[in-house]
């Protein structure tokens, strides 16, 4: 009996993902993305650097938004964006890409899509690092206090709606390849309806009742808008009377989350439903 | 049911052909009703694989053996029909799938092992094994991707057979590398019968179904045409290619004056049957016949003719006089060695009734092959001789 359950056990080790084996494909995909460059990891950095040049150019220079210490506030949401949008575009690739392993090797196929996942959060993780240090470092302090507390809930719901749109577009691209592009075209409007390098003053005058609600069904608004209050946390008064942060309390970005969270939860579900019934023939169809 | 490795109940499955498939969505609107062409690579397939038996898989090509295997192995969803399977399962379906070029060949061997189901602290266990059996001990820090092919096999068949499992599923994969390297696969699987693990290999070597199985299995159009014997399966299968040679034998019998029981192989005679033979332990062979008056007078001989692979007559006893039929009625005529020969593989016997006249009355064949394991490779039969040199003129 002992040997039995033995067997079993070592048979479910070959169908569940674990987190060893989570760890180990990060890891390669890091290893093999930095293999050979002289600069590494730190290239890593390259990618958020360079927009913050453009969207400084752009927005203050040319636009003159005024927004105030704008790189900090740019990088407070487009950092997490990133991971979303990163994630999401590499998960389209996720089980086409391992077509080799899927086809010839039986293993948890679930951990695919969380590969990317993974590998993007590892990034934001460097990347926040190099952004508190540098706010630390110039004194832009604002961000110390409760409200970076709002970062815990506003990760979360991002890493939720993540997952499951990662799910969700894996799958779908093995059937219909034409995923992959609309997933691109998708993810560069998001970025525009996303609060990301203007202030959501600008849109709030017109979102009241259900129109707000609507408009943070986007569940990345309420990461976005939330990080910024976590981060960039500076409540300053533009020259046209506009803020820069929606709100300088908590409960409106609480309660922004509690939409975006509700919808990413049932975002995760579709996602895995999808990815459970479709994974059975990837063998096949790939 | 813990006897049981691996039960497939009724498998089928259909596959659509890949052009008539919507691959985009344009597809799948524009042309809703495509015409979809299908056929079916496995039908009604049932079979139970009992835990530590080896079976052959064989079949000619697109008979559905690949496919068969990647059912089993849970890669592939069968249309109908369940599959169980029970404990850890490795499949060696293509020999270091799932390496990554620019990683070295530790860190493949640790992803590798972590995919098919193994803790990084098993891996550690296991690793200098994998190492030594895969012989890559100056290479496992370069990358994959600088190995020669061979070494890349190497590797993969390595961490496959040593990740612990409870069932080997193997592709064909036992014809690649040198030949000392072939030898080790070998070895190891006959390693594994030994510990008791249950082993489904596809092979186009019908010496080694032969040499190797317990049991074979002959698909052909995805159709499960033999369950059985391997001797029988791999003629069955040449059967199926048309390869087979006619039946030196046939089972003649003249009238109903002749009936032939079984064949019987046993350690003594009216011992009780037995499959597996040592090469040095007794042996013997009884062939049973229920004969009448008329023709217990014309028998002349009973030639016993012990067959290997391809028919091909190892060796060959005959009875005469006492040992023949006297009488009309049952009789079993028993052929017994001391020492089985030290030979390997599989083998059936040939019985024939001669007259005096040399002309062949009545023959059978045993419908069971018996196994022989020597304990020593490359031997087939041990002819004790002497041997000198003396000197002198040459002509």
């Amino acid at each position: 009996m002992a040997q039995t359950t033995s067997a079993d056990k070592r048979a479910r080790a070959q169908r569940q993902v674990r987190w060893e084996l989570l760890v180990g494909l990060i890891r390669k995909d890091l290893k093999v993305k930095y293999q050979g460059s002289v600069l590494g990891f730190l290239w890593s950095l390259a990618n958020p650097l360079m927009l913050l040049v453009v969207y400084t150019f752009v927005f203050q220079v040319v636009l003159k938004s005024g927004v105030p210490y704008f790189g900090y506030f740019l990088l407070s949401g487009l950092l997490i964006w990133n991971v979303f949008s990163g994630s999401v575009s590499f998960a389209t690739e996720a089980v086409v890409g391992n077509a080799g392993l899927v086809k010839k090797v039986r293993f948890p196929l679930h951990v695919l899509p969380l590969t990317p996942v993974g590998f993007n959060l590892v990034h934001f993780a460097l990347q926040m690092l190099v952004l508190v240090v540098a706010m630390l470092l110039t004194g832009f302090t604002y961000f110390l206090g409760w409200g970076l507390l709002l970062a815990i809930p506003a990760i979360a719901v991002a890493i939720l709606c993540t997952v499951g749109l990662s799910y969700l577009v894996a799958s779908l691209n093995v059937r219909y390849r034409d995923t992959k592009h609309l997933v691109e075209i998708a993810l560069m409007a998001g970025f525009w309806l996303t609060p990301i390098v203007y202030s959501i003053s600008l849109v709030q005058p017109h979102l009241h009742g259900w129109r707000e609600i609507v408009y943070f069904l986007n569940p990345m608004s309420g990461v976005v808008v939330s990080m910024q209050r976590a981060f960039y946390a500076y409540d300053v008064t533009l020259a046209g009377g506009t803020k820069v942060l929606a709100d300088p309390g908590y409960a409106y970005y609480l309660g922004a989350l509690a939409i975006g969270g509700v919808v990413s939860a049932l975002l995760l579900w579709v996602g895995l439903r999808v990815y459970h019934r479709l994974a059975a023939d990837f063998a096949e169809e790939l | 049911m813990p006897d049981i490795a691996i039960r497939a109940d009724k498998i089928s499955k259909r596959f659509t052909v890949h052009t008539e498939r919507a691959t985009s969505l344009k597809e799948r609107v524009v042309r809703r009703k495509a015409s979809a062409s299908s056929f079916y690579a496995l039908l009604d397939v049932s079979a139970e694989i009992e835990i530590g038996t080896t079976v052959g898989l064989i079949g000619p090509n697109g008979s559905g053996k690949s496919t068969l295997l990647k059912v089993l192995a849970g890669i592939l969803r069968p249309t109908s029909g369940t599959v169980s399977t029970h404990g850890r399962i490795a499949s060696l379906l293509e020999l270091g799938a799932g390496f990554n070029g620019e990683l070295t060949g530790r860190e493949n061997v640790y992803l590798n092992a972590s995919l098919l189901g193994l803790s990084r602290k098993e891996t550690d266990r296991l690793f200098d094994a994998i190492v030594d059996f895969a012989e890559l001990e100056e290479f496992i820090d370069n990358p994959v991707k600088h190995y020669s092919s061979g070494m890349y096999v190497r590797l993969g068949f390595a961490v496959a057979v040593h990740v612990d499992p409870d069932i080997l599923l193997v592709d064909e994969v036992l014809a690649v590398g040198d030949e000392h390297f072939a030898r080790k696969c070998v070895a190891k699987i006959t390693e594994f019968q030994s510990e008791h693990r249950t082993i489904l290999f596809v092979t186009h070597g019908l010496a080694q179904v032969e040499e190797l199985c317990h049991r074979a299995l002959v698909l052909d159009h995805g159709r499960l045409q033999f369950d059985g014997d391997p001797y029988f399966a791999t003629q069955q299968l040449r059967k199926i290619l048309g390869t087979d040679e006619p039946a030196e034998t046939p089972d003649v019998v003249p009238d109903n004056g002749i009936t032939f029981g079984k064949i019987v192989f046993s350690a003594q005679p009216g011992g009780p049957p037995q499959e597996e033979f040592r090469g040095g332990q007794p042996l013997a062979i009884r062939v049973q016949v229920k004969i009448d008056d008329k023709w217990a007078e014309q028998v002349d001989t009973v030639l016993a003719v012990v067959m290997g692979l391809h028919d091909y007559p190892i060796w060959s006893m005959t009875a005469t006089k006492n040992a023949l039929p006297r009488s009309g009625g049952d009789w079993c005529i028993d052929f017994v060695m001391p020492e089985c020969p030290l030979i390997r593989g599989r083998f059936v016997v040939a019985a024939q009734l001669t007259s005096v006249t040399g002309e062949a009355i009545a023959a059978t064949r045993s419908s069971h092959a018996v196994r022989v394991q020597s304990g020593h490779d490359f031997v087939l039969l041990h002819v004790p001789y002497d041997v000198c040199a003396t000197e002198g003129a040459i002509a």
